[in-house]
């Protein structure tokens, strides 16, 4: 039986293209980039070739961008980073109720140095109301996070709105500020990451979700803004990240986004026919069900499902002895117990955020997988309800 | 060499690995909880002596416990149950119901005074963070010993 794994949004493969560019720089080429002798301008010319690789794919220049180490890394080098940097200038900052952890956290943790944070509603389809967003912007706002496509329920935002808002604000006020800041971990392969059309200060990319590998990030910062770096030591990146920077991960991961680029649009197509068939199937097959987030505002991998009565963690690992692969947003499978807070900022009740159910398609994806699972999940869905104390 | 193939080719998921030896419960929950024992698929017609209710949706696990018990003995002759949640709170459940009926059932009295931690041991443990939640099968059957007194 082969194992069908709908949990790309977590992780995905490494593609042997990518594993190809990479293996030189772990098996030979080894140099320091810094060292100004042959073996370490090796290295730096690969470096600074990746670099140029991801700043054109962005259409910005190679020194607006910023190697870290991850995802994670990357949203907290622009939240503390700009917090620090501009702190004399104000101290409001506005982050959506469903960013990523990563953003949400360093906000969180902002508040309780005497940040004011304040938390952007969003529509019960997981979208911002740009309304509302023109009126919690303040002269002293300094910050801006809004995430580009979200990692639970797909929500995709309208960005370029939103700029056009920040901008116009800016010009009201003959200020450089609010600096925005966009999240585009899950959108890189699904969606346009031209910052000449986004407009944003920021973005985070990361590799591990583009069929790259784990433990590489970057952060694409323009040339005018400053930041507070998270890490000091020899100076790398700019000043902006130091410690020797890992080749053979930062040509890995531009090898990754350049693949990415490339099949974007035929493979967003792909995924989102067989998304719409998978959730249209869930949802006429499977009674008391609902589809978490926008129906066509969402990213083409995205299906996000509560299923009355049955419990997220249960379903996932009875899922898992299928050999079928899933994730939930379900309290069960947290460390702090609390379901999915974008679940929850959507406006759903606990006891439907507890039994929500996350498929995410990728590129080894296919329909007579997708019919599998809708063969096997309504009979582990059926076994769950009967053992249920909730009426169904 | 086979194997470095293999994975070079990208398969999403080599055959030789991720086996069983990494889930996070239990083989004695994972039991429990995929050939859960004594459930009441339907109550409709089912006599019970005691009913008792644990736990909400809202935090993710409830149960439903029914219990029998024989009048002259006072010992639990039936324990039948019915969970929503997780894998341990199902598997829980499951226990505390095999717990409570074996070896001819347990005594109303000690059953009253049976704690989580014991249903913990027999489960063979739980993530530490599970234990709080999930084990609420004692309370579901306190509940319905308490039902029984008052009928």
């Amino acid at each position: 039986m082969k194992p069908i794994y709908l949990d790309y949004a977590a992780a995905t493969y490494i593609d042997p293209r990518v594993l190809k560019k990479m293996v030189p720089y772990l098996k030979g080429n080894f140099g320091n980039p810094s060292s100004l002798h042959l073996i370490g301008r090796n290295t730096k010319t690969a470096i600074e070739g990746a670099r140029s690789v991801i700043a054109g794919i962005l259409n910005v220049e190679p020194s607006e961008i910023i190697f870290t180490g991850s995802g994670t890394e990357s949203d907290n080098l622009a939240i503390f980073g700009v917090a620090k940097a501009y702190k004399s200038f104000g101290n409001h900052i506005i982050v959506s109720k469903i960013e990523h952890k990563a953003v949400f956290e360093a906000a969180k943790k902002l508040g309780k140095e005497g940040f004011e944070i304040t938390y952007l509603d969003v529509d019960s389809k997981g979208l911002i109301k740009l309304s509302e967003f023109k009126k919690i912007l303040r002269k002293d706002t300094i910050l801006v996070s809004i995430m580009y496509a979200n990692n639970e329920i797909g929500a995709v935002q309208p960005i370029t709105k939103i700029s056009k808002i920040i901008r116009n604000f800016r010009k009201k006020h003959n200020s450089i500020f609010p600096i925005f800041h966009t999240d585009a971990c899950q959108a890189a392969g699904a969606l346009d990451l031209k910052i000449n059309k986004l407009e944003t200060d920021l973005m985070t990319l990361n590799s591990s979700k583009i069929y790259g590998p784990k433990g590489i990030g970057c952060l694409y910062k323009a040339e005018k803004i400053k930041l507070e770096p998270l890490i000091v030591g020899g100076g790398q990146e700019n000043g902006m990240r130091a410690g020797t920077e890992n080749t053979a991960l930062i040509v890995g991961f531009a090898e990754a986004l350049k693949l990415a680029e490339k099949l974007r649009v035929k493979e967003s197509r792909r995924l989102k026919k067989l998304r719409d068939y998978f959730i249209k199937r869930i949802l006429k097959e499977i009674s008391n069900s609902r589809l978490n987030g926008h129906l066509i505002k969402r990213l083409p991998n995205n299906v996000n499902v509560s299923i009355g009565g049955v419990e997220g963690e249960s379903l996932m690992l009875m899922l898992d002895r299928e050999g079928i692969f899933a994730s939930t947003g379900s309290a069960c499978t947290s460390e702090s117990l609390e379901p999915s807070h974008v679940l929850l900022a959507i406006g759903l009740l606990s006891e439907m955020a507890h039994c929500s159910l996350r498929f995410t398609l990728g590129r080894k994806t296919t329909k007579s997988d997708i019919d599998r699972v809708l063969k096997i999940l309504p009979k582990i869905v059926y076994k769950l309800r009967k053992i249920s104390s909730i009426k169904r | 060499m086979k194997k470095k193939d293999k994975i070079i080719k990208g398969d999403v998921v080599p055959d030789d690995k991720y086996k069983e030896e990494s889930w996070v419960y239990s083989e004695i929950v994972k039991d429990h909880f995929f050939n859960p024992r004594n459930v009441l698929l339907d109550d409709t017609y089912y006599k019970a002596d005691g009913i008792g209710v644990a736990g909400s949706p809202a935090c993710g696990d409830m149960m439903t416990v029914w219990i029998k018990i024989d009048s002259k003995t006072q010992k639990i002759k039936e324990c039948k149950w019915r969970t929503f949640g997780c894998a341990s709170a199902i598997a829980s459940t499951s226990m505390m119901s095999v717990m409570v009926t074996e070896n001819g059932g347990m005594d109303v009295k000690k059953a009253m005074h049976l704690k989580p931690q014991q249903i913990l041991e027999r489960l063979g443990g739980l993530p530490d963070r599970k234990f709080h939640c999930s084990v609420l099968g004692d309370i579901a059957l306190r509940e319905a010993i308490d039902n029984y007194f008052q009928k």
